[in-house]
């Protein structure tokens, strides 16, 4: 199953989804053109989300952020069908999941997506290593390999010795790694992680970011992940969608949505961000000039971050800076005061 | 102004006309049926009475050691045990063994009847809105019609005997396992619902690992009302010919023998105590997990 996950895009298109007891008659309103929150007002419907559309390319994280109540758990929610659009397509590796029938949506969610809940979802009655296996249970996997899958995890998450607990004696943070360890001992192409941090202390928390992307460096998955918190977008992110009231309004690398904020809600966003911490000197380079003017210059690799440039800088006691290329070539340059520039929220 | 002091009602040769066709219409309905429908309910009759053989042919230690032990079983509490076992003592010192066991094995089979029926019934309701609004008004029928009323056509289609009272009791016990399954269901957390459908649980496996589990407590709550319910109709149930505690009772009130009327009533009060107490105590021990012992 492993090697095959490497294809599993997820393409989202023209996705919308009005709550109420009539979404068919509002569908042709919204299309056209009504507002949000016309549709509430007249037609007591709520619109969740218009007209989606993001492509997931396949063993990347995308990540989905948004204030409370702008439709990512909705959004989320959609991959897997646990909600039925109003319109649109949600194309995994190509198959549209909202045409498949019950069967072949069973098989879908058992083989090829895991879920974290935002309220970790873990069944009371069962202990943990009974909740870990669940997935794999009803895969069908034998039983010693269950037990197996589940122990590894558990304990890479920090909760050997919990099995036997039932999940209210454990806290927040140790069940919402109960989800996670079952989640990852489903060992599906396709993760969706909805808020799967949120519960954590921010020791763990750093934690199991790093288990996600030394688990993407063995075998590539296909991650949907959750967050309020932009610092763990922008560490976990290949790619980062922004929504509000259900709309996407920004999507893109962190890069890019930390440089050139398409709007006033994502500058709220990004304010708060260090941005010595999160910006690469390449993308705040000017292109190469005339080579010998900067022949003083530090060297240093397009994906050095700004505050360590400028650290190197301060340590050579040089002013200019010059990025490098893929071998080793000068590609551009920047000067210590546009760096110092750059990290200074705009 | 007649109307305004006297209410107007039918006309009374209309109503005694009424009155006959239905009663006709189903007596003859009785007449064509009656033997089928006896021939349907007949495994249960069989199923009674190898309860009633079972309960009457062990030895009374016997009896008494087994209900002990179920009660350990269930509670895994001594002075639950205690009590099931000085009470059935008392019972047997007071003559009144063989009554009781012809009693117990008929709750026992009643409420393993409703069981069966209610259960799946509530499930279903659980599920549909539209079958909850179709049966929940039947279920206010049967719980508040008197219980006398539905014997009629109990008798007339069954005539007297023990299926007849089993099902009379049936149709009155029923009502607490449907509502509290359904409501126990229709409780379920809709994140933990939503995981196993995540995981691409089937529908029989969401009910089996989710659902029954989770509205156990409930369901164990609506097993013991119907069990109380049950043993409320032993007395009414003996009318008609349903034997055990209930036909001394009926001849006590016959006869005026307070002392009789008094020891059996006691004696059904003492079974309605253990079968509360122990399957209390199971609901209890079974929802555990439930207990939040977080520290
Ligand atoms: N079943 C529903 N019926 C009506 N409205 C709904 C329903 N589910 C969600 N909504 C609405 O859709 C909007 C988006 O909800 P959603 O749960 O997706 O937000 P969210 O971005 O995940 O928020 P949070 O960060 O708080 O989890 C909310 O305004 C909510 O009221
Ligand atoms: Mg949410």
């Amino acid at each position: 199953m492993n090697d095959a996950s490497t294809s599993y895009g997820i393409e989202i298109k023209g996705l919308s989804k009005i709550f109420g007891p009539n979404p068919e008659r509002v569908v042709p309103l919204l299309q056209q053109g009504m507002s949000k929150t016309e549709i509430l007002n007249k037609h007591q419907h709520v619109l969740g989300l218009n007209n989606i559309n993001i492509s997931m390319p396949a063993g990347c994280i995308q990540v989905i952020m948004g204030l409370s109540g702008s439709g990512k758990s909705t959004l989320i929610r959609h991959i897997n069908r646990l909600i039925d659009p109003s319109v649109g397509e949600v194309l995994v590796a190509g198959v549209d999941v909202v045409k498949m029938s019950q069967t072949e949506l069973r098989e879908f969610r058992r083989h090829k997506t895991a879920m974290v809940f935002q309220k970790f979802g873990l069944l009371p009655h069962r202990n943990v290593l009974e909740n870990t296996v669940f997935g794999l249970e009803l895969q069908g996997v034998p039983r010693a390999r269950q037990l197996e899958a589940a122990n590894h995890w558990l304990d890479r998450v920090g909760l050997k010795g919990f099995e036997d607990r039932y999940p209210n004696q454990l806290s927040g943070g140790m069940q919402q790694r109960v989800g996670l360890a079952r989640a990852l001992a489903n060992d599906a192409p396709i993760l969706l992680m909805d808020e799967a941090f949120s519960a954590l202390d921010p020791l763990i928390r750093v934690d199991m970011q790093t288990i996600l992307l030394d688990l993407q460096k063995e075998i590539k998955k296909t991650i949907v992940f959750i967050t309020h918190d932009l610092d763990e977008a922008l560490r976990l992110g290949d790619r980062i969608a922004i929504l509000r009231d259900g709309e996407v309004v920004q999507q893109g690398t962190g890069q890019e949505i930390v440089l050139n904020p398409a709007d006033d809600y994502i500058m709220e966003f990004v304010r708060h961000v260090n941005r010595g911490k999160v910006l690469q000197v390449k993308t705040v380079m000017e292109p190469l000039g005339d080579p010998a003017s900067h022949a003083d210059g530090v060297e240093m690799a397009g994906g050095t971050l700004l505050e360590q440039a400028v650290s190197n800088l301060l340590a050579a006691n040089k002013t200019t800076l010059i990025v490098t290329g893929d071998q080793g070539k000068p590609v551009g340059t920047v000067s210590l005061n546009q760096l110092i520039g750059a990290m200074v929220s705009p | 102004m007649d109307w305004f002091w006297e209410f107007p009602h039918l006309d009374d040769d209309y109503l005694r006309m009424l009155r006959m066709v239905i009663d006709d219409s189903f007596r003859s309905f009785t007449r064509a049926y009656g033997d089928a429908i006896q021939q349907v309910f007949e495994p249960l009759r069989y199923l009674l009475l190898y309860a009633e053989w079972v309960l009457l042919n062990s030895p009374w230690p016997v009896v008494a050691m087994v209900v002990a032990a179920l009660a350990w079983l269930a509670s895994r509490r001594w002075p639950i045990v205690l009590g099931t076992v000085l009470t059935l003592l008392l019972i047997g010192y007071f003559d009144m063994w063989e009554d009781t066991m012809r009693t117990v094995a008929m709750i026992l089979v009643c409420t393993l009847l409703s069981l069966v029926v209610g259960i799946p019934i509530g499930i279903i309701m659980a599920g549909s809105n539209r079958v909850q609004s179709v049966v929940n008004p039947i279920l206010d029928v049967m719980q508040t019609m008197p219980s006398f009323v539905y014997l009629i056509p109990v008798v007339m289609l069954l005539g007297i005997g023990r299926v007849p009272g089993l099902i009379a009791v049936v149709v009155y016990a029923i009502p607490p396992i449907i509502r509290l399954t359904n409501l126990g269901i229709r409780l379920v957390d809709k994140e933990v619902l939503e995981a196993a459908d995540a995981y691409g649980s089937s529908r029989w496996q969401k009910l089996r690992n989710v659902q029954l589990p989770l509205a156990m407590p409930t369901i164990m709550a609506g097993i013991n009302q119907t069990i109380m319910m049950a043993l409320a109709m032993v007395v009414i149930a003996s009318m008609i010919g349903v034997q055990g505690l209930g036909q001394p009772v009926l001849r006590a009130i016959n006869n005026q023998y307070f002392t009789m009327g008094m020891f059996n009533g006691l004696a059904i009060v003492g079974i309605a105590i253990i079968f509360d107490r122990i399957s209390q105590a199971f609901g209890k021990r079974i929802q555990k997990h439930q207990e939040h012992t977080h520290e």
